[in-house]
């Protein structure tokens, strides 16, 4: 068993690796390849057309733009391993820099958004599943289609309005402090609440139909034990399968966020780089993204076996 | 009526020269769409949606207005006398704004799903009708594109086509070809072993008549209610990257690009960003509510 899960892990960890490795050529095909030289994209035209043929050489050469395609591409592919993103062509600060001082700010609220999509997520599903009045579960059942129609830059700056400018709870902007993370934190967490009550509450309606929640119930077991204990746990399996893409959803979102909310983060760092046309900066962004959703999707399918013993992924090897 | 529709070749000689199975499933189709109308929220949704189609085409039958007159002795009026949305830093009227930004935002997210539409029956039939190298190609580039968050490779692609609302149309719907086309295989791969293309093959038609005329037409109804269901995701990333700033420049009005403008006077200003920010959420609101019902009714209809 133990020796079937570290087969089953080593070639899930492959498959990974080859998966960022894909998402790094695909960047690279579309921003250098369909995208052409971005030093001639940024330096041509408009305010900085001034520059002379010469000079443009110059910084071909510095950033290693004189070379054949496949050359930039060896060395770039070779820079992902060791960590070197190549520099900004804006500023020439090393790409792996900037990414890692915006790092710590954008996982900041990711990751209180993730804890707070889930227990609100959780929390929805259940009380719909509580509610004896049909009209209240009716109600409860379609709030979630209302979180993921709402536009999230728009519910931001409403939250900013209410909680900042109105009540004058919590700092409109910028990252000081954790005042300053709740609300960013709950405008990206609502999408992903929503996706989280409409899976949840859809599995645990069949759980509940399921013959062992009748056994449960024939045996005496109150509803609290039934439904907190043994319907949603094995109704929280489909849960677990949705948060892969719910976290990618939420890298993107959080692009959005730290612009309404004006906080430091990798969403200001790509913003900036696409209006600048700064494409290495573009690019470390992109696969950072493409790498954050593998890994996660990886974590998850380790998981499963660990969380649902019934689920034979490793002898039958089908990972989700 | 409903006896009626029980015999299945009924209409058979008049309609066209299909089979009967796909015969019985238009009908079926058609009764899922007339049974989403009678619903009282799908009845206000239409509205809404012709509402904000109306306005995207004839926006003058809304508003005298011009949106991108300014008025010097007008600036940020509230909500009120003469203007029913207020007006903005420079005077000009926000209601005209919203309903002449309707083009931009609609057509926009149309552009984007027909693109996603298009790419993604194209390669998800040659993916399945041929399989083999073509299929292993495109399923394995579909999958490298899945891996991104989508957001992302959206604003990679915006990058390389150039700012502007239509480059975002075109990026948000190059992004969505790839789910399309996974959905478009599975679809084409089930309708390739059914009797009636088996019997177009064995009777000498050749390859393209096969595909074109019965793979096709009886493959692309997922997909159809799949555009349907995106249509407001479209709406809102388009106006997710508009609000960033790589739409249309200004003046021009659209609706991200309008929550944006009025970001700036949030604290004094509250109409210049929620009341195009309501009119945005109620369209995907009204987008999804419809493509839903669509949804729910029609697999009720073919199971």
């Amino acid at each position: 068993m133990a020796a079937d899960y570290a087969r089953f892990l080593a070639r899930r960890i492959l498959q990974a690796a080859f998966v960022i490795f894909a998402a790094f050529t695909a960047s690279f095909a579309l921003l250098y390849g369909i995208g052409g030289n971005p030093i001639v994209g940024l330096y041509s035209g408009g305010e900085s057309g001034t520059m002379t043929p010469a000079e443009l050489a110059q910084l071909n050469r510095q950033f290693g733009f004189d070379k054949p395609l496949a050359a930039q591409y060896l060395s770039r592919l070779g820079g992902l391993v060791t960590g070197n993103f190549g520099d900004s062509i804006k500023t020439g600060q090393p790409v792996a820099q900037l990414i890692g001082a915006a790092l710590p700010n954008t996982a900041a609220v990711i990751g209180l958004a993730l804890v707070i999509a889930v227990l609100l997520g959780t929390a929805l599903a259940l009380s719909a599943a509580y509610a004896r009045a049909s009209w209240l579960r009716q109600f409860l059942l379609s709030l979630p289609a209302l979180g993921v129609s709402l536009p999230t830059f728009w519910v931001g700056l409403t939250l900013i309005s209410i909680f900042s400018f109105k009540l004058k709870l919590l700092p409109a902007i910028g990252n000081h402090g954790p005042d300053s993370l709740v609300l960013p934190a709950v405008t990206l967490a609502l999408p992903g609440a929503a996706t989280i009550a409409q899976v949840l509450a859809k599995s645990m309606r069949s759980t509940i139909e399921q013959p062992f929640v009748a056994t449960a119930k024939a045996m005496g077991l109150s509803r609290h034990v039934i439904y907190l204990r043994d319907v949603l746990r094995s109704a929280s399996l489909p849960a677990l399968t949705v948060t892969g893409t719910m976290i990618a959803n939420m890298i993107g979102g959080a692009v959005v966020v730290e612009i309404v909310f004006s906080r430091a983060g990798l969403g200001q760092i790509i913003v900036q780089a696409v209006l600048n046309r700064d494409i290495p900066v573009v690019q470390g962004v992109v696969v950072l993204g493409a790498v954050a959703f593998a890994v996660i999707s990886l974590l998850i399918d380790l998981a499963y076996p660990l969380i649902d013993p019934r689920l034979n992924v490793i002898a039958t090897g089908a990972a989700r | 009526m409903t006896t009626k529709d029980t015999l299945p070749a009924e209409n058979a000689p008049a309609a066209t020269q299909g089979p009967v199975e796909a015969q019985a499933a238009r009908r079926r189709y058609r009764r899922a769409v007339l049974q989403v109308a009678r619903r009282p929220t799908a009845a206000l949704s239409i509205l809404v949606l012709a509402a904000v189609v109306l306005a995207a085409f004839l926006p003058h039958l809304f508003t005298s207005a011009n949106p991108l007159a300014t008025n010097p002795s007008q600036i940020l009026l509230a909500p009120g006398h003469g203007h029913i949305f207020g007006t903005d830093e420079v005077g000009r009227d926000l209601y005209a704004r919203v309903v002449y930004g309707a083009h931009a935002s609609l057509t926009a997210a149309l552009i984007a799903i027909l693109i996603s539409f298009a790419g993604g029956a194209i390669l998800g039939l040659v993916a399945g009708y041929f399989g083999g190298a073509a299929d292993m190609v495109i399923m394995r580039i579909a999958d490298v594109i899945l891996a991104f968050p989508a957001v992302l490779l959206t604003m990679a692609v915006v990058t390389v086509l150039g700012f502007g609302t239509l480059n975002v149309a075109a990026a948000v719907g190059t992004v969505g070809i790839a789910g399309m086309a996974r959905v478009m295989r599975s679809e084409v791969l089930r309708v390739r072993e059914e009797t009636y293309v088996e019997a177009a093959r064995v009777s000498g038609a050749p390859w393209y008549t096969a595909l074109v005329r019965h793979v096709l037409p009886n493959s692309v109804g997922p997909l159809t209610v799949l555009a349907a269901l995106e249509f407001g995701t479209a709406i809102l990333s388009v106006s997710s990257l508009s609000f960033l700033g790589f739409g249309t420049p200004p003046p021009a009005p659209e609706w991200g690009a309008l929550i944006a403008d009025g970001q700036e006077y949030l604290s004094s200003a509250w109409w210049l960003t929620t009341i195009p920010g309501i009119v945005l959420a109620v369209t995907v609101i009204a987008a999804n509510r419809l493509s839903r019902l669509l949804d729910g009714e029609l697999e009720r209809a073919m199971r």
